[in-house]
């Protein structure tokens, strides 16, 4: 197994995990026109665990984390996030429970006309009093996380699909966020670059207690975070099988036509007998 | 037929609302904190420097083959030394701000519409708003602040460069006196057309550039999208500057003669 470097040593002390979910669906419904894309999901994601959200295209997956972060609003039920009702509140209101909210989205969305460094660093540039040279140390820390440090001062059409990736995990954690969101983060890429963002999932969640909601319809890359840890090795972190306790810390969740078909942990889906599921997995 | 009227009826309603409404939070993020001060000096750089060149030549140009077609014309009545006011009137009082409002309704109006669409299309918008960053205070605000005031400042380079050009041909190719030329300029003009001159383009100004913002965030359909989007802020820029200046000019006839 790999290991890597500690580099963000303050992110390790923080956030103890407070019994409060991190977030709650309660009842979740949303249509658009005449299709109706979510109806009556619920689940909840503690702090420090891991959702995985599969499904085929179309079937509600991102519409969820775009719910989460209030990109959409719902049509009927409650969403709860870091304690917050979100369903219905203002942009202006939502703005601050972003704060609690990193988002990894599909192909990236980096900003085209702004460095890596700039791109890590934005929300700490342009939203925070933040002295320069602190942003900078942050930047170069949370690049240096994601292996990625040489390529600082690149524009992102430098980049390969796999580094453009991981700069974009390396902006959703840069503000320290305690929730982060993945949308199909591995898809496109190699079997070997996917890894790398998969280590990076877990690598989040277990030194820095993140939580995490995954959606991807990938299942190699859903069962790699599911079934793996990042042990601390001294000053290293390393990946490993995960213990059966870590597993179930993971969650699997199987949307079908906006319903939820299955809710557990790897070994419960991979025991399911439902046709859809089996049609999926195999 | 019935349901298709009332459908597109409703669409273009809602299409207005959007648009007032887009307006007003540009409006309010005018005057309320956060304020993105690089960006408006970026986009003060971008859309009046970058405009200079293409508004300077046909500026030129314009003042140019104005006085050559007048000066034929004028002759016809033996006023040919009076080319300079017809020049400068044509010039500062319409071709001059309507000219440069085509010119950036196809430069600024495509170039915004264009960039703010693949933002879109990339989903860069909702990464923005997703780090806590209100779009339209980050794009919008400093593009409408640098068309509604870069605007005018580009007419008078566009009406100055144009009565340059119109003096050449007035002096090297009809044979008027330098002095006349300028002498009938300054007696033509009156303080009305002078205001006139500069009142249009800032509206125009701010009409190309809310169009174009407003086009290129409602972009979907990706990448055939973008350039769907940039077509049609092209069209409907210059389309509004036109019309826009029909009734400016009507309503500053009625305020200031």
């Amino acid at each position: 197994m790999p290991a890597y470097a500690i580099r963000d040593a303050e992110a390790l002390e923080r956030r103890s995990s407070p019994d409060r979910p991190a977030v709650v669906f309660t009842n979740v419904s949303l249509a658009f026109d005449e299709k109706a894309v979510l109806r009556d999901v619920s689940f909840s994601l503690l702090p420090g665990h891991t959702k995985i959200i599969l499904g085929a295209s179309g079937s509600g997956k991102s519409t969820i984390l775009k719910l989460i972060l209030g990109l959409l609003k719902p049509d009927g039920g409650e969403i709860w996030v870091h304690g917050t009702r979100v369903d219905h509140i203002s942009e202006a209101e939502m703005m601050k429970v972003r704060s609690h909210l990193g988002m990894v989205f599909q192909e990236g969305a980096l900003f085209d006309s702004l460095t890596v460094a700039e791109n890590v660093g934005y929300k700490l540039y342009e939203e925070t009093d933040m002295p320069l040279e602190d942003v900078r140390r942050r930047v170069e820390e949370v690049l240096g996380f994601v292996r990625l440090s040489e390529h600082i001062d690149k524009m992102p059409s430098e980049l390969s699909g796999g580094q453009r990736r991981r700069v974009a995990i390396a902006r959703a954690m840069a503000f320290k966020p305690p929730t982060l969101l993945y949308d199909e983060a591995t898809t496109g890429l190699d079997p070997i670059t996917a890894t790398t963002i998969d280590e990076e999932v877990v690598k989040l969640r277990d030194v820095e207690n993140v939580s995490s909601i995954v959606v991807t319809h990938q299942l190699r890359d859903a069962f790699f975070v599911a079934t793996h840890e990042a042990v601390r090795q001294g000053t290293n972190i390393e990946i490993t099988p995960a213990d059966s306790k870590k597993c179930d810390e993971a969650e699997f969740i199987m949307l079908k036509d906006g319903l939820i078909t299955f809710e557990g942990n790897a070994a419960e889906l991979r025991a399911s007998t439902d046709p859809y599921i089996r049609t999926f997995l195999s | 037929m019935l349901s298709f009227l009332t459908h597109w009826i409703k669409s273009a309603l809602l299409e207005v609302q959007e648009y007032v409404r887009l307006q007003a939070q540009t409006v309010r993020g005018v005057f309320s904190r956060p304020f993105y001060f690089h960006d408006v000096v970026e986009q003060f750089d971008a859309i009046g420097i970058g405009s200079l060149t293409v508004v300077l030549l046909t500026g030129f140009f314009t003042g140019a083959v104005l006085a050559l077609q007048s000066g034929v014309t004028l002759d016809q009545f033996g006023a040919r030394p009076f080319v300079g006011r017809l020049v400068s009137a044509s010039m500062i009082k319409e071709l001059g701000p309507v000219l440069t409002g085509l010119m950036l309704a196809g430069r600024i109006g495509s170039g915004i519409a264009a960039e703010l669409g693949s933002m879109v299309v990339t989903d860069q918008i909702n990464a923005l708003r997703a780090l806590g960053t209100d779009p339209v205070r980050k794009l919008v605000v400093p593009r409408v602040l640098a068309g509604f005031f870069m605007a005018p400042v580009l007419t008078v380079i566009s009406d100055s460069v144009g009565i340059l050009g119109g003096w050449l041909i007035a002096v090297y190719q009809l044979r008027v006196a330098s002095s006349l030329y300028w002498t009938s300029i300054t007696d033509a003009l009156y303080v009305q057309d002078a205001w006139m001159g500069i009142i249009k383009p800032f509206i125009l100004g701010y009409v190309i550039v809310t169009i174009g913002c407003f086009v290129g965030l409602r972009t979907t359909g990706g990448t055939q999208g973008v350039g769907r989007a940039t077509t049609n802020a092209v069209v409907a820029a210059s389309v509004a500057v036109i019309a826009v200046d029909f009734f400016v000019t009507r309503l500053l006839f009625t305020l200031l003669y």
